[in-house]
């Protein structure tokens, strides 16, 4: 008796792993579904150029403080770090170069693309759940229009066309930060040596993945969010779900896709 | 009665876990008749007219929808074929970030956006057309209003003036009237009943009151006095006479299929309940 239950506690706890797996894995393919549609979608007619700029205005232009911010502080931050850590090993004169490898690579990046997962996977999904559950979604269909084409295509265009530019300006002023910190605050090294250095370090690879890596995240940030937002049920708490799972999730594959990022052009170099 | 059906469903089936929204359902639907959908909550009214332009998928059956067959069109080959029929949704299923104007509008700058153009009126500026939809349904006022901005039966005439624009063949209406007071609610049927003779569109219309289908069946529209008079006053070999029907579903399935009268003297315990008899 006791043995038989245990056991058929084990098979239960079996089939609730199995039958979570294969959720995720049925969501994972809805997810690929999803995108495959909305790539192809940029080679068919009709294209709603006004949503793409709309959607451009939003997720660029509303979000240029807030990266502006980030990265100013961010470039600070790493030139105050950094003149200390480097001064112990008397390589202060390097803190340019430090300061552009990290920045063009990783911190500019990353943190622009978590900061707009912040702000736009969460909008996107919230916007499409809210019209998911008031049948906006299904009146969209009824009229004839692909919500594919009409929703998911323009933030998917704008978000990978944004991304990259914001992060060029986190770079920028996160480099201006630091020559702040560094020059004017601590007076590690001569303005021309700050400047010098800090371009000398980037090569072509640096820049591509500078650039790469945004474009690749803007994508995953518009899909992510809009996945989560077409597939919301269950009303107004459904929405905030939506939105807190876009916003995870998006911020993960971030990470997971740095990572694998850095580790072929680790070896590319 | 040897036109093309607009619309007909042969044996459709469609389940949710164990729950049945349609069973063994079949009709058909020829220009300018009407449909009165009547069922309790969750008999299946509201998959029956999504079912019918492909919004939700069958698991089995036919529909075909101006000849050709919904069910086994892949979604994006349905887009073109929807814009053709009209559909007011029962939440009202305005979008809430555009205004009346603007949703109005909507149909007809996709309908050119996709090329899928029916060329009725469409010599017409869009701005003019929309305009009249709205005063079709009296509400030129709040074109520029938003919808969160009017009441919720001003919201429901906004979703018929929607559906109509592009001026469909057909028109599917999702409980109009549930939730208005009577008065809204004979000045919505009277709109409909208009649509319908003006234009000799078909219409399927899910109702609970059974007096939006006595509208339907008792009434027409007399172009000539701008308003609806009783069919009586017409001959009785009149083609406006005998084109509506009652249909009454349970659980899924169609239990009653009928004229009015017949639905009057039907006498299935289940049936009579949505039969009111007015003193
Ligand atoms: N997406 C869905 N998932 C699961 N069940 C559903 C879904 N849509 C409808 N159903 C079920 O199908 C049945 C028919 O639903 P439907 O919406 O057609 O009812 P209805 O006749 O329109 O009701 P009402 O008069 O309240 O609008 C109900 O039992 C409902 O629970
Ligand atoms: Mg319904």
């Amino acid at each position: 008796m006791v043995a038989s239950s245990h056991e058929s506690e084990v098979a239960t706890g079996g089939f609730y792993l199995l039958g979570l797996l294969t959720r995720v894995l049925v969501a994972f393919q809805d997810f690929l579904f999803l995108s495959g549609r909305a790539f192809a979608n940029l080679f068919r007619r009709p294209h709603y150029y006004d949503d793409v700029a709309l959607q451009m205005d939003i997720i660029g232009v509303g979000s240029l403080s807030i990266v502006i911010l980030v990265g100013a502080f961010s470039g600070a931050i790493i030139a105050l770090q950094m003149a200390r850590a480097l001064n112990t090993y008397g390589a202060a004169s390097q803190v340019g170069t430090i300061v552009s490898l990290t920045l063009v690579r990783e911190l500019g990046p990353v943190l622009t693309a978590i900061i707009v997962a912040g702000r736009n996977a969460s909008g996107i999904a919230s916007e499409l759940g809210s019209m998911k559950v008031t049948e906006q979604i299904d009146a969209m269909r009824a009229l004839g229009t692909d919500p594919v084409q009409k929703l998911v295509t323009p933030r998917l265009t704008a978000t990978a066309v944004m991304l990259p530019c914001l992060t060029v300006i986190a770079d920028a002023v996160g480099s201006v930060g630091a020559y702040l910190v560094s020059v004017p605050l601590l007076h590690i090294i001569p303005t021309e040596q700050y400047w010098s250095t800090f371009w000398r370090a980037l090569v072509v690879n640096d820049l591509a993945q500078g650039l790469g890596k945004p474009f690749v995240f803007g994508m995953i940030i518009a899909m992510v969010g809009c996945h989560y937002g077409l597939r919301t049920t269950g009303g107004t708490q459904g929405v905030g779900r939506a939105t807190t799972q876009a916003v995870v999730v998006s911020s993960i594959w971030i990470f997971v896709v740095t990572f694998f990022f850095d580790k072929i052009f680790v070896n590319l170099s | 009665m040897a036109e093309q059906p607009i619309l007909a469903f042969r044996d459709v089936n469609l389940q949710y876990g164990d729950t049945w929204a349609l069973r063994n359902v079949s009709l058909v639907l020829r220009p300018g008749e009407t449909r009165i959908i009547l069922g309790a909550a969750g008999s299946g009214k509201t998959c029956l007219l999504k079912a019918a332009i492909g919004l939700v998928h069958v698991d089995g059956g036919e529909i075909s929808l101006f000849g050709e067959d919904v069910t086994r069109d892949r979604e994006t080959d349905l887009f073109a074929l929807r814009s053709r029929a009209g559909f007011v949704f029962q939440e009202g299923g305005l979008f809430d970030s555009l205004s009346v104007g603007e949703n109005v509008e909507y149909p007809l700058l996709n309908q050119r956006l996709s090329g899928h153009q029916n060329n009725s009126g469409s010599e017409r500026s869009i701005e003019d057309r929309v305009r009249e939809a709205l005063r079709f349904v009296e509400l030129e006022r709040t074109f520029d209003k938003f919808p969160s901005e009017i009441s919720g039966g001003m919201r429901r005439r906004v979703g018929i003036a929607r559906a109509i624009v592009t001026e469909p063949p057909l028109v599917l209406y999702d409980s109009p009237t549930a939730g208005l007071d009577p008065i809204t609610a004979n000045t919505i049927m009277a709109l409909i009943a208009k649509e319908r003779d003006v234009r000799n569109s078909a219409s399927l219309i899910v109702t609970h009151r059974y007096q939006d289908g006595e509208i339907m069946d008792k009434f027409f529209y007399d172009a000539a006095r701008q308003e609806l008079v009783p069919l009586g006053e017409c001959a009785d070999t009149d083609p406006k006479r005998n084109r509506t029907r009652f249909i009454v579903m349970k659980e899924g399935q169609v239990v009653f299929f009928g004229t009015r009268l017949e639905l009057e003297a039907c006498d299935d315990l289940y049936v009579k309940r949505f039969v009111h008899h007015e003193d």
